[in-house]
């Protein structure tokens, strides 16, 4: 189960970087999303994968698409897709990626074995945001807020 | 009685293999589900046209059997067998899942509305959230048929659906939170439950309460312009682009985008019954005799019967006009929604807090009402051209 | 491998194509899309460790990737408000075409 849908989500993510078309690169995203969200959903984070569903598909795909729209990008790019030094980029990825599996292979740190399954119930995340994590909360609340505001300032046609 | 079809489901589980019992009794649940529904899709095309023409003085569909009851099979089969154009310079594989990504998301979110006594499909713990989370992925169809199409018109109209959708998802969940609040649990099962009891011959319905009734009516006008129905129907106004960004589909795929449509307003009714209308419960203590699930479809019936009657009387809504209704009405009647609940929850049960409440819900609805309709300033129209 | 090994992959996997896409790709939108894709892989890093580290009854990996998913959706909207601020001041949303300020 989890190969698969790693393999959904990586083949996703590839697609989204890789295609010419871009609003098919962000269909590809979406594709993406929703199989994190699977995984999340897999790990027993069944609040986070539908926070995931609703915020990461219901929200910033479309805001992307939007963008997308507003750039006139569904008309194909001109030249290129890729960028004149993209080896160089290609090769950073693939470094940090080797990087990563290194530590993950040799690590001796990593817990082993399959703990029981954690009970992540509604109430539980309610509880600790309203007591532990209460001054995030609020900051979070601020951080939208501003984060809208400024958004809708700098989008803003200006009329004349 | 109230039980037969859980007797029935859980007869058939146990006459499979033990190993392939939760397949079968979750392939159980989906075909009762999709089949109920379904059917009730094909009724309910029925009653609208029936419904919409005699408020316009007509007859509706009368030929096809007796006052034209058979009318969903001929639309069936006029569905099945229309030729499926495609237009030459659309995207195909995009213009072939949009129908999909609408229908399986819509019939996703039936599964956590309880339809009776221990007949959820599935009792997430997160269930509310499960719904509005399945709900937002059907904005994604709205544009992948509009885009997919490359018509101009099309791709307008899939971008004021959209604008719309979002516009109107904010107060939906808003006017969810309230039952939220008050329940204290985000699962529909334990919703439906804190809704249990009589008292004085009146049920515990959320909608019998100031802020349950002031979200109640939220919640219906938001899932109206969730579900694009009239007066909403901007993006698919077929006097205006003509089926928005419907227009390059035909045939059975058309049919599939009127199923994810009416299906997403059966289930946002749903959600409706199981917050605010008490779910399967009966309305009165000597009426629970009646099996539960006769009751949450009688409820569906009425809340859809609504549905068709606004469609029928109120005219359409500007697309500004839908706009500034979202944001600068029913946002800040939302909000102080959320803040009467909170009053009903701490005030002590008496008449205190009816009043206060209710002077609350009815004082913001006066004063937003009063400031938006003086801020509106009627000049005198120009014309551009002549 | 254990199956924390796996989603550990994954994940590394998700970074590193994300990295990738945001550093060769021209539109400044896909650049923002390997950026999201980068900020999910590491939500995905807490919840695998949540669930399989010690103490997950404290629910902070939950929690965290909360919090990530919040300011995640925040980013993504100024980011995008502006790509479009600046294709309607340079008519383009290529990132190497706009190097006006360059040398």
């Amino acid at each position: 189960m989890i190969t698969l849908l790693g393999i959904v989500t990586l083949a996703g993510a590839i697609a989204a970087m890789a295609l010419r078309n871009l609003v098919h690169c962000a269909l590809a995203l979406v594709v993406a999303f929703g199989g994190l969200a699977a995984l999340y959903l897999q790990l027993g984070a069944q609040f986070v994968g539908f926070a995931q569903a609703l915020v990461y598909i219901g929200a910033v795909a479309i805001l992307i698409v939007f963008a997308i729209l507003l750039t006139r990008g569904s008309e194909g790019p001109q030249r290129r897709v890729f960028s004149a030094s993209w080896a160089v980029g290609a090769g950073v990825a693939l470094a940090v990626f080797g990087v990563l599996w290194g530590i993950l292979l040799s690590s001796r740190a990593l817990p082993a074995g399959m703990p029981p399954e954690p009970v992540a119930t509604a109430r539980g995340i309610g509880d600790q945001l309203m007591t532990k994590y209460i001054l995030p909360l609020e900051v979070l609340g601020l951080l939208l807020t501003a984060a809208l505001i400024g958004a809708v300032i700098i989008a803003i046609k200006d009329e004349g | 009685m109230d039980q037969v079809f859980v007797a029935f489901k859980q007869w058939l589980v146990q006459l499979a293999p033990a190993p392939w019992q939760p397949v079968l009794s979750g392939l159980i649940s989906v075909a009762a589900i999709i089949g109920t529904f379904a059917s009730l899709f094909a009724i309910t095309t029925l009653l609208e046209r029936k419904g919409l023409a005699r408020m316009q003085n007509r007859y509706g569909p009368n030929r096809v059997g007796p006052f034209g009851l058979l009318q969903p099979l001929a639309d069936g089969v006029k569905a099945l067998t229309k030729e499926d154009l495609v237009p030459r310079g659309a995207d195909r594989v995009v213009h072939f899942l949009a129908p999909l990504v609408l229908v399986v998301p819509v019939f996703l979110a039936l599964a956590v509305v309880p339809v009776g006594r221990n007949m959820t499909a599935v009792d997430l713990d997160a269930g509310v959230l499960f719904f509005f989370a399945v709900g937002a992925a059907t904005e994604l169809s709205v544009f992948m048929a509009g885009w997919s199409s490359r018509n101009k018109y099309s791709l307008l109209g899939a971008m004021r659906a959209i604008g719309q959708m979002i516009s109107y998802e904010v107060p939906l969940i808003l006017s969810a939170v309230t039952v939220i609040m008050a329940t204290g649990s985000l699962s529909t099962v334990t919703i439906v439950a804190a809704q249990a009891g009589y008292s004085g011959g009146w049920p515990h319905w959320f909608v019998l309460t100031p802020w349950g009734l002031a979200g109640f009516v939220l919640f219906l006008i938001a899932a109206t312009a969730e579900s694009n129905r009239s007066p909403f129907d901007l993006p698919e106004g077929e006097s205006e682009i003509i089926a928005g960004y419907y227009i390059e589909y035909s045939g059975f795929k058309f049919a599939l985008f009127f199923l994810g449509e009416y299906i997403g307003m059966f289930a946002v009714s749903g959600l409706a019954i199981t917050l605010f209308l008490g779910g399967w419960h009966a309305p009165f203590s000597f009426l629970t005799w009646v099996p539960s699930y006769a009751w949450f479809f009688a409820k569906l019936l009425a809340l859809i019967g609504l549905f068709i009657w606004v469609r029928g009387t109120l005219p359409r809504l500007r697309m500004d006009q839908l706009m500034n209704f979202a944001w600068k009405f029913m946002l800040p009647m939302a909000l102080v929604n959320i803040l009467a609940a909170g009053l009903w929850r701490f005030v002590p049960p008496g008449p205190v807090r009816w009043v206060v409440c209710s002077l609350l819900v009815a004082g913001a609805y006066v004063g937003l009402g009063r400031v938006l309709f003086e801020r509106q300033q009627f000049a005198k129209r120009t014309y551009r051209y002549g | 491998m254990t199956p924390l090994h796996s989603y550990l992959l994954v994940s590394a996997l998700l970074f590193a194509i994300g990295l990738g896409g945001a550093l060769t790709r021209r539109n400044a939108i896909i650049v923002l899309i390997g950026i999201e894709l980068m900020l999910n892989a590491a939500n995905l890093n807490f919840i695998a460790f949540w669930r399989f580290g010690p103490h997950p009854e404290a629910l902070t990996g939950i929690l965290f990737v909360l919090f990530s998913i919040g300011v995640a959706a925040a980013e993504a909207a100024v980011g995008l408000a502006l790509i479009i601020a600046a294709y309607r001041r340079c008519k383009t949303a290529e990132v190497d075409e706009i190097d006006s300020m360059k040398g």
